[in-house]
């Protein structure tokens, strides 16, 4: 812990004074990876911890993202908390019940399963007009932070990108921390040593005791909440929301920056998801056939780095201690 | 005392009488050799009973209690812990983890989301002991993995025992290591088994170690109970010796 803690604190000071460092726009795609982080970290305590890979988790990031978006249309709702609980309510009720019919599957199977369920909620929000507007999506305005308290020196005068680029950049990041935290202690628990018992070997887990489907359920349903909230995180970085974010393309990325990282370590997808968000954009801007270059640079990734970044990082720092 | 006692349990795969109509009973404090040749319906037999397999009929009583329709869970909870005989382990957690696990479950200390496992002293040294009991406190650190097979077999028992069980089912617990590991193995093991005064049935081919360290024998062939008693009695009992023995004892 307090050799980690040497690593750490270096990184959370740099996360801090980003917003002086770089240009506003840099800042906001920070804040984009960062949010991306918490969906991959959620993410990853199936897949990593689990053993279970989900091609579906679009559904849990999109009903976290319509949470706040529905709060805004029916109820002129503008409290940012109010956004995440509403985004940690509705995710752990759809995943519940998700989980509750994914987990009875595993490997292939609850891949399928999860990416099936998954497409039912994208067509729905891409069908119901009268709830969604269909793909033209749903408007959320920049809402209030901490009931006001959170309110910035410039007042009015403070334009949208003053607002993203900086105190929303904060709370961002604040909840990150957060997450990062919760997360590290669930891994480390009991429980999570439960979930990895699970994934190594899962007929001896049931024989020490732990009921597998039970615990895989917490998990998926954890898990969800996890993707859930950065979701909600996301749509007010985004402003609006369409069926797109419901679509399984966008597990597929879940899934390719959780791996780009390095699944089998805790802030392997951390660091994939602050990678893939920065790859992406840069592409975007440098060609039209973006594409076909990500996909380019991802194949290159993944076939000279199988244990993603963090873990051929750490392959190779252990070689060189290992020389020296 | 019966700790456990099946009532003409039976098992089929298709055509194959795996546990044909088998009344066996295991009886408080012993250790139970139950010897038999490939095929013979051992592992069946303990696959069922402890919960694996589902029996095709009969009943399966544990102190008393109709466990026959009972999940693994609930028989866990009862008393009833197994090893396996292809070794079950959690390949990427350390020795240390494997152990603490089983701990952390019979405490129901599993459903903790938000305590961390390391700080949890007493768990960490009680698995700290049983892993000297079974010699590989050495290896604490080292993930499962990473073991010999000998060392991997110990562990093996050693997260059956964790669970503090009063009826500890050992399926093969020396095979696939050579012949000179199978001693001291067998040493480490039940003079843990008798000191913790665990019952436990061994199942197990080499025929020195059945009759070097069970208090009773129960013969199986072709799914049916062949013999049962003492190893005297059991090495004098010539249906045994021509069926099964053959030549691996010298009379």
């Amino acid at each position: 812990m307090t050799r980690n803690l040497r690593y750490l604190i270096p990184i959370a000071l740099l996360l801090v004074i980003l917003p002086y460092a770089l240009p506003p726009y840099q800042t906001i795609l920070f804040s984009y990876g960062l949010i991306f982080a918490i969906a991959a970290l959620g993410f990853n305590l199936l897949l990593g911890y689990t053993g279970l890979l989900s091609f579906g988790h679009s559904a849990y990031f999109g009903v976290g993202a319509y949470a706040p978006a529905f709060l805004v249309k029916y109820f002129g709702a503008g409290s940012m908390e109010l956004f995440l609980l509403a985004g940690i309510f509705f995710t752990a009720v759809v995943s519940a019940v998700f989980g509750f019919i994914c987990v009875r599957y595993t490997r292939i199977f609850f891949a399928i399963l999860a990416l099936a369920l998954s497409q039912v909620l994208w067509s729905l929000a891409l069908k119901l007009f009268w709830l969604t507007n269909g793909t033209d999506g749903l408007r959320v305005p920049t809402p209030t932070l901490l009931g006001g308290l959170a309110s910035d020196v410039l007042g009015s005068a403070e334009t949208k990108l003053d607002f993203l680029s900086h105190r929303y950049y904060y709370y961002v990041l604040a909840v990150f921390f957060l997450c990062v935290a919760v997360m590290w202690v669930i891994v480390n628990s009991p429980f999570g040593k439960a979930l990895q018992a699970i994934r190594d070997n899962e007929t001896r887990a049931e024989f020490v005791g732990v009921q597998v489907r039970r615990y895989r359920w917490i998990a998926f349903l954890v898990s969800g909440v996890f993707t859930g909230l950065a979701g909600s995180l996301w749509v007010v970085l985004n402003g609006l929301v369409t069926p797109d974010i419901l679509y399984w393309t966008f597990s597929g990325e879940i899934v390719f920056l959780t791996v780009l990282g390095g699944f089998r370590t805790f802030a392997g997808p951390i660091l994939g998801a602050v990678v893939f968000n920065f790859l992406k954009a840069y592409a975007v801007g440098f060609t039209v056939y973006w594409q076909f270059l990500l996909g380019a640079v991802l194949v290159v990734i993944v076939l000279s780095m199988p244990t993603g970044i963090l873990g051929t990082a750490n392959t190779i720092w252990l070689r060189l201690r290992r020389a020296a | 005392m019966r700790l456990l006692e099946t009532q003409r349990l039976k098992k089929y795969f298709g055509d194959t009488h795996a546990v044909d109509e088998v009344d066996f009973s295991v009886t408080q404090g012993e250790v139970l050799a139950l010897i038999g040749a490939n095929g013979a319906g051992k592992t069946t037999l303990v696959n069922v009973v402890s919960g694996l397999l589902p029996p095709d009929g009969g009943k399966i009583h544990f102190q008393g209690i109709d466990v026959t329709h009972q999940s693994i869970h609930q028989r866990i909870e009862a008393g009833i812990a197994r090893s396996f005989q292809l070794v079950n382990l959690f390949d990427q957690l350390t020795c240390l983890d494997n152990i603490a696990l089983p701990i952390f479950s019979r405490e129901k200390k599993t459903r903790r989301l938000m305590a961390l496992a390391d700080k949890d002293r007493a768990v960490r040294e009680e698995a700290m002991e049983v892993l000297q009991q079974f010699g590989l406190a050495p290896k604490a650190a080292m993930v499962a993995g990473g073991l010999a097979q000998g060392e991997r077999k110990l562990l093996d028992v050693a997260v059956a025992y964790a669970l503090r069980p009063r009826l500890l089912f050992l399926d093969e617990p020396t095979s696939g290591v050579s012949t000179r590991e199978k001693a001291p193995i067998m040493d480490i093991i039940t003079s843990i088994v008798r000191s913790g005064k665990i019952t436990a049935v061994v199942i197990e081919h080499d025929m020195d170690v059945v009759f070097t360290y069970s208090d009773r024998i129960v013969v199986m062939h072709e799914g049916k109970i062949l013999a049962d008693g003492s190893p005297d009695e059991i090495r004098r009992n010539e249906q045994v010796t021509t069926t099964l023995l053959g030549t691996t004892v010298a009379p």
